[in-house]
Order: C-alpha cells, then sequence, then structure tokens
C-alpha cells in the first residue's frame, strides 16, 4: 500500500503547482468578471439564438473564456448539423 | 519637500499589515527618515501593540477628525528612535466616525513635517479600505504565498488601479523557503508573475515576528531576525537604492560569532 501510494503521489504535481494553476484561472475570471456560472449561461442563450436559424448540435456546443497576457477572449465553438452529416 | 503618503493594505485580513506598518516605520526611521505610522483600522487598533506604544495613547484619529484635540496632541513618539511617531487609531468607534476626505486633510497636514506616512489599513474593500488608500501616494499590496491571499490581492490591485492610485507594488510575506523547496508552497515568481505587479519585498515566515508582537518590540529594532533584515531590505529600496533580491538564510555560525564579538564590543 505505501509502495502505490508513494508511486500515486509522483504522478500528482506538488502543491504549490496545484496552487499555481488553480490561481491562474480564478484571477482570469475575477478579472472579467466573468464566472463558470455566466458561461453556462451564455451556452444557453446562444444555443437559443442559434438554433432559431441554424439547426445546430446543442451537446457540442462549447463556451470557453480564455486570458492571455494583451487580451481576454470569449470562445463560442459551436457544431452546425448539416444536411451530409444527418445522411452519414 | 513634502513628505511620501505609503498605504499599506492587501484585501485579505492576518497577512501581515500592521506587521509591515510597524517594521517598515522602522526601518524607515532608523535610515534618519522623519516617520508617521498611522493606524487607519478604526475599531480594531493593532498598531500601537505590535509597536509597543499602547500606554501612551491619549488622543487619536477620530478625536482629531472631531476636533477634540490637535493633530500633533494625537501623536505619540516612539522614544528608541529620533523621528518616528504613531498616529493611533480610536478603538471604540467604527470606520464610518472617518471618511476619506478627512484622511486626505489630516495627512496633507502631516507631509509637511515628515519625510513618510506609512498607512495601516483595515482588511477588506469597504469604507476602512478607502479611507486608507484616499491619501496614498504609493501603496504596498501584502499577500502570503497562499490561493485565497493572492486572488484578494488581484482584487485590491484591480480597485488601486481603478482609484488611478496605482501601479501597487507587492511584499510577500511569510515565506517558507523549505516549503518552497519542497514544491508545497508557490514561488514567488509564480504569485509576482500571476498578479502582474512590481516585487518590493520578501518576507521569510519567521518566529521573531510572533515574539516581536509579543513584547511590543518590531523585528526591523534590531537586525538580528531574518524578517528584521527583509524589512530593512524594503525600507532601503523605498529609499531608491537598488536592493538584489537575494534568497534570505540564517546566518551561519561565524557570522553569529562576529556580530556577538562585534556588538558586545560596541555596547562596552
Ligand atoms: N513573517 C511573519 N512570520 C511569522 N508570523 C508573522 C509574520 N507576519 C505576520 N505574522 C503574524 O501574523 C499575524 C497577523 O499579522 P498582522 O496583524 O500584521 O496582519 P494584518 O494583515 O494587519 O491583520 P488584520 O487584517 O487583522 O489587520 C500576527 O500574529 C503576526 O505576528
Ligand atoms: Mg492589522
Amino acid at each position: 500500500m505505501r509502495f502505490l501510494d508513494r508511486f500515486r503521489r509522483r504522478r500528482q504535481p506538488p502543491s504549490g503547482e496545484i496552487a499555481r494553476e488553480r490561481l491562474r484561472l480564478v484571477l482570469a475570471h475575477d478579472r472579467a468578471n466573468i464566472s463558470p456560472g455566466l458561461l453556462d449561461t451564455l451556452k444557453d442563450e446562444i444555443i437559443a439564438v442559434i438554433s432559431r436559424h441554424v439547426p445546430i448540435d446543442p451537446e457540442g456546443v462549447r463556451v470557453t473564456f480564455t486570458e492571455g497576457p494583451r487580451e481576454s477572449r470569449l470562445v463560442a465553438d459551436i457544431p452546425i448539423q448539416t444536411g451530409r452529416r444527418r445522411r452519414g | 519637500m513634502a513628505g511620501r503618503v505609503l498605504t499599506i493594505t492587501s484585501g485579505k485580513g492576518g497577512v501581515g499589515k500592521t506587521t509591515a506598518t510597524a517594521n517598515l516605520g522602522v526601518a524607515l526611521a532608523t535610515r534618519g527618515q522623519r516617520v508617521v505610522v498611522v493606524d487607519a483600522d478604526i475599531g480594531l487598533r493593532n498598531l500601537d501593540v505590535m509597536m509597543g506604544l499602547e500606554n501612551r495613547i491619549v488622543y487619536d484619529l477620530v478625536d482629531v477628525v472631531e476636533e477634540r484635540c490637535r493633530l500633533r496632541q494625537a501623536l505619540v513618539r516612539d522614544k528608541r528612535l529620533s523621528e518616528l511617531y504613531l498616529l493611533p487609531a480610536a478603538q471604540t468607534r467604527d470606520k464610518t466616525a472617518v471618511g476619506p476626505e478627512d484622511m486626505v486633510r489630516i495627512c496633507e497636514e502631516l507631509r509637511a513635517s515628515f519625510d513618510f506616512l506609512v498607512v495601516d489599513s483595515p482588511a477588506g474593500i469597504e469604507q476602512g479600505f478607502r479611507n486608507a488608500i484616499a491619501p496614498a501616494d504609493e501603496v504596498l499590496i501584502i499577500t502570503n504565498p497562499e490561493v485565497a491571499a493572492v486572488r484578494d490581492a488581484d482584487r485590491v490591485i484591480g480597485l488601486i488601479e481603478a482609484e488611478e492610485k496605482g501601479p501597487a507594488r507587492l511584499i510577500i510575506n511569510r515565506i517558507k523557503p523549505e516549503m518552497v523547496r519542497r514544491g508545497d508552497m508557490m514561488e514567488t515568481a509564480a504569485v509576482v508573475e500571476l498578479l502582474a505587479v512590481e516585487l518590493i519585498g520578501l518576507i521569510p515566515e519567521d518566529e521573531a515576528v510572533i515574539t516581536a508582537a509579543n513584547t511590543g518590540r518590531p523585528v526591523a529594532l534590531s537586525d538580528n531576525s531574518l524578517a528584521g533584515r527583509a524589512f530593512h531590505n524594503i525600507a532601503r529600496r523605498l529609499l531608491g537604492e537598488d536592493v538584489p533580491f537575494v534568497p534570505l538564510r540564517e546566518a551561519g555560525f561565524f557570522e553569529r560569532l562576529l556580530r556577538f564579538v562585534r556588538t558586545e564590543g560596541e555596547e562596552r
């Protein structure tokens, strides 16, 4: 068991590294005032608006937020259901 | 020349604002600066006990604002150094007893007689914090290398920028080199990078800070502790010296012996 524990611990990054990674995300969301919950709301509304005009695959929609050194962006990835795909 | 107003703030409570205010006051005064430390934490005053001056207080900041005394009368002189004074906060009032414009007015008056005003901010981002940053020329953010403290520091840095009091500079306090070495505490470089601000000081976790708080003798009064020396390095940087950020370490046996011999000699 000890042996397994040690093995497992090695695969997990040290806690200082985990802290830094968590902070990177938290600060990005704080700074833009965009919470993970808001991203879900945005996603639902985007699905509603787009699907009124274009057939899309709601399951495949992804709305993400990224922060770079110069700019932050919201990226919506919306897979469209094409006629071809439906046939295949 | 008019004095510089430095406000020390953090967002999160208990990260070392009062400790830093007391020690920077001492370190700057040791270097011949005329210094007043101002306790803006109204209702929870601590700076007086950190500096061991609690028995000498007659009037406080709220007495000055409400004109029960003159500003000069409220200043408590620290007899250990030639030009170090404390303007205490009121203990039995709350933050609403003072407004940002009062702080600006009082600091404006103090500027004429001092080189440095170091303002100890309360935790949080409400009125007490607003009061503390209103008179600031420069803001020093203090944090610990932990997730919650860094997150709050980031929030405060944003507010400081919005108030056009920036750019704030950063002190990282309570660093445990041993934990950093084994990866269980964030590297200072990581914290600086996350917060994207200029670093002005690194203070190690040091038991001497706690014994200093017990006795009311700030660590910066002597150079026997790592934390005390770290505060002196910040003071030197504030005075424009280019002091490299070398990791602080305990003095070796010979250094201690040398220092012992030297101080013994001085005292005789
Ligand atoms: N470098 C250090 N090493 C060891 N202990 C420390 C260090 N810095 C601060 N402390 C301890 O941490 C505690 C909190 O410090 P301090 O009162 O300065 O924080 P604060 O930010 O002013 O708190 P508050 O938000 O309540 O005003 C104190 O007991 C102090 O002695
Ligand atoms: Mg305090």
